[in-house]
């Protein structure tokens, strides 16, 4: 009998060796007479202990990581492949503590199955919120997906229920549903390993979305740096469509429905959703005036849902238990959970879903255990290169939506950067500036030009050249932009060069010529 | 804007052969763009007009959607590329040291090319390998965790030998 084996294939797992691991696995286990299957699975989101092996066992899956193709000939020889004892063996991996006290509801399949296995992903609950939606009908469809309290997931925590029941209520004609991708936030990599870990659950909630909707084609707006999502979801749409999931009869509902991919090109704007209308149309991403909104006059003219990744593969999650059961997760106004995204400078980082409500402090001290370099945690950001830098006294803010408001900080996408005490605030202020030049779609004045100036300014400050008159005209800037900008990339770039502003002075005065 | 040479007999019913392929479809300009550019290492200026002219375009809409995607190149890379993130993750965790080293020991900048041609060196703005920055990419493969050494062993093991 062989000993089935997984060794991840997502992204992050790669980047760190686990190609070259399983294969040594394979010759390894080739040499010492053993019987192995290896299979591959998405990431558990424990990044530290990539690449991270999981054996079969009688006694369930056993992790040994992090498992370097070095490290493989005294695993195998030690009798890893039935579970035996190891320095490297983290026990079985469903009680790992950093996985068992998590929530998991979008991410409840990724690591544990082959992405590609369509039998495997309806065996742990896949396609019963299709089956129930299709039951249910449009109107019951939008009125669960209301009730479940579920947001935006990709920045913006727009109710995503209301902008379903905006579609659905045009008149007759084509609708959309367009599924951004486009995952351009620096410390965010949920939506790549959602796609590379269990892309049926994105193709299931578009799905659920079409019919929801009316509408008969989905378009996923997919970033060209994701090579590996655009693999994996490819393949699975060709799968899903083999067996009958999508194309002119879902599931023999007699409904059609069914998704192409559009590589992006390396533009951040065009994760902005209008931008990311206007370049799946095939031109320049430039944000487009509101009103009309996507869902009145979105792509190509038509009503269009436009929704993140994990906004979209958290919909069967919902509809397969009831919007009551996703509801009693969370606090006030964000309900349900959120994968929560810990990078940097962090010594465990990884993917942590949790119901809203976890602290910072929690965060990057429980799950990240601190700063990877071992020194103490300055600042994080929160929400990608638009999001505020918060300073250690803020670190008891709860991550959800309402609280990082209020105090002027926003959550975004869910991905949180740490920073420790060698970071040059006046540095990431220059660079959020130079950040928004570069990416800057160049439609608006603010934007266009107050990014260019602004980063300007503070290179002046840097150099010790009339630094009040210079931080005073940063000051003016940031005002300008969030005021007078056409959309968020404007419009929030300043909050980072606000906050380090405000958290850290002291970073910004007192510069020596050549500092 | 520089119209360049034309595009060569050869090059331009490439370029056709794949505009053909994708102009039944909704908004395909970039679809083609990205096709051409897999096929020829870049969307040279000659491409543009025999574009626009295909799809019924100005050459300036064409041109104007090729410059405003930093995907896109005007002129061939070098025989490999190495992207290297410079997004605030990866800085956080050492990028700016990572980078400072690359451009130093490649004797180039963010989009140069060495000048024996050998590798092409580019930013990218998040490669989603955040928990484990900084991180890159050279050619297909992703690397993270990277320091001065392991950038260097990559290069020595891999783009300076195989080239």
């Amino acid at each position: 009998m062989s000993v089935t084996v997984w060794v991840p294939r997502d992204a992050g797992a790669l980047a760190l060796g686990a190609e070259a691991t399983a294969r040594r696995l394979v010759a390894e286990a080739g040499r010492a007479g053993a019987a192995i299957c290896l299979r591959r699975n998405g990431s558990r989101g424990l990044y530290w202990l990539e690449p991270l092996v999981e054996v079969e066992t009688a006694a369930g899956r056993i992790a040994y990581g992090p498992v370097a193709a070095a490290d493989v000939p005294g695993l195998v020889a030690q009798g890893m492949l039935a579970g035996a004892a190891h320095p490297l063996r983290l026990g079985p991996i469903e009680g790992h503590p950093w996985l068992a006290s998590q929530q998991r509801l979008t991410f409840a399949r990724v690591g544990r199955i082959d992405p590609l296995d369509l039998a495997a992903y309806r065996a742990q609950g896949g396609y019963r919120g299709l089956a129930r939606a299709l039951e249910l009908g449009p109107e019951a469809i939008v009125n669960e997906v209301v009730e479940s309290g579920l947001r935006g997931r990709g920045g913006a925590a727009f109710p995503t229920g209301i902008k379903w029941q905006t579609v659905r209520k045009q008149p007759p004609g084509p609708r959309f549903v367009a599924c951004n991708a486009d995952e351009g936030d620096s410390g965010t990599f949920s939506d790549r390993m959602l796609m590379e870990g269990d892309p049926f659950a994105l193709i299931e909630g578009m799905t659920i979305a079409g019919v929801a909707t009316g509408a008969t084609r989905g378009f996923i707006y997919l970033r060209i740096e994701y090579p590996h999502a655009f693999e994996v979801m490819g393949a699975a749409i060709a799968a899903a469509r083999a067996a009958g999931c999508l194309g002119a009869d879902v599931l023999g509902s007699g409904r059609a429905f069914d998704i192409e991919i559009r590589l992006g090109a390396g533009a951040y704007i065009c994760g902005e959703e209008t931008s990311m209308l206007e370049s799946l149309e095939g031109r320049r991403g430039e944000v487009r005036v509101r009103p009309p909104l996507p869902a009145e006059r979105g792509l190509f003219g038509a009503p269009t849902v436009v929704n993140n990744v994990i906004t979209l593969a958290t919909v069967p999650a919902i509809l397969a238990d009831g919007a009551a059961a996703y509801r009693e997760f969370g606090q006030a106004k964000s309900r349900g959970t959120l994968p929560l995204q810990l990078a940097g400078n962090i010594r465990r980082g990884g993917l942590v879903e949790r119901a809203f409500g976890l602290t910072v402090r929690e965060l990057i001290e429980d799950y990240g255990g601190g700063s990877a370099s071992g020194r103490p945690i300055r600042a994080v950001q929160i929400g990608g290169p638009l999001g505020a830098y918060l300073p250690a006294s803020q670190f008891d803010t709860p991550l959800e939506y309402e609280s990082l408001s209020a105090i002027g900080a926003m959550l975004g996408h869910g991905g949180v950067v740490a920073f420790d005490d060698t970071v040059d605030m006046l540095e990431m202020a220059r660079y959020a500036m130079e950040f928004c030049a570069h990416e800057s779609c160049g439609k608006c004045t603010p934007c266009r030009i107050g990014s260019v100036r602004g980063a300007e300014a503070l290179d002046r400050i840097r150099r010790g050249d009339d630094p009040e008159a210079n931080l005073a005209l940063v000051g003016e800037l940031c005002d300008t932009m969030v005021q007078a900008s056409l959309c968020g990339l404007g419009g929030m770039a300043p909050f980072p060069v606000q906050s380090a502003l405000k958290h850290f002075p002291a970073d910004f005065r007192r510069r020596r010529p050549g500092h | 804007m520089n119209a360049g040479a034309p595009a060569g007999a050869a090059d331009e019913s490439r370029i056709l052969a794949i505009v053909e392929r994708h102009r039944h479809r909704d908004g395909p300009l970039i679809e083609i763009l990205h096709e051409v550019q897999d096929a020829l290492g870049c969307v040279p200026a000659s491409a543009v007009p025999v574009i626009a002219r295909a799809l019924n375009l100005s050459r300036a809409e064409v041109h104007g959607v090729v410059t405003f995607y930093h995907h896109f190149r005007g002129a061939p890379p070098g025989r490999h590329v190495l992207r290297l993130c410079r997004a605030e993750s990866c800085q956080a965790a050492g990028g700016g040291a990572l980078e400072r080293h690359a451009t130093s020991r490649l004797g180039i900048g963010f989009g140069e090319t060495t000048p024996d041609g050998r590798l092409t060196l580019e930013a990218v703005y998040c490669l989603g390998l955040c928990a484990c920055s900084p991180a890159a990419m050279l050619d297909a493969e992703v690397h993270g965790r990277l320091t001065a050494d392991r950038l260097d062993a990559l290069l020595d093991a891999g783009a300076d030998a195989r080239a």
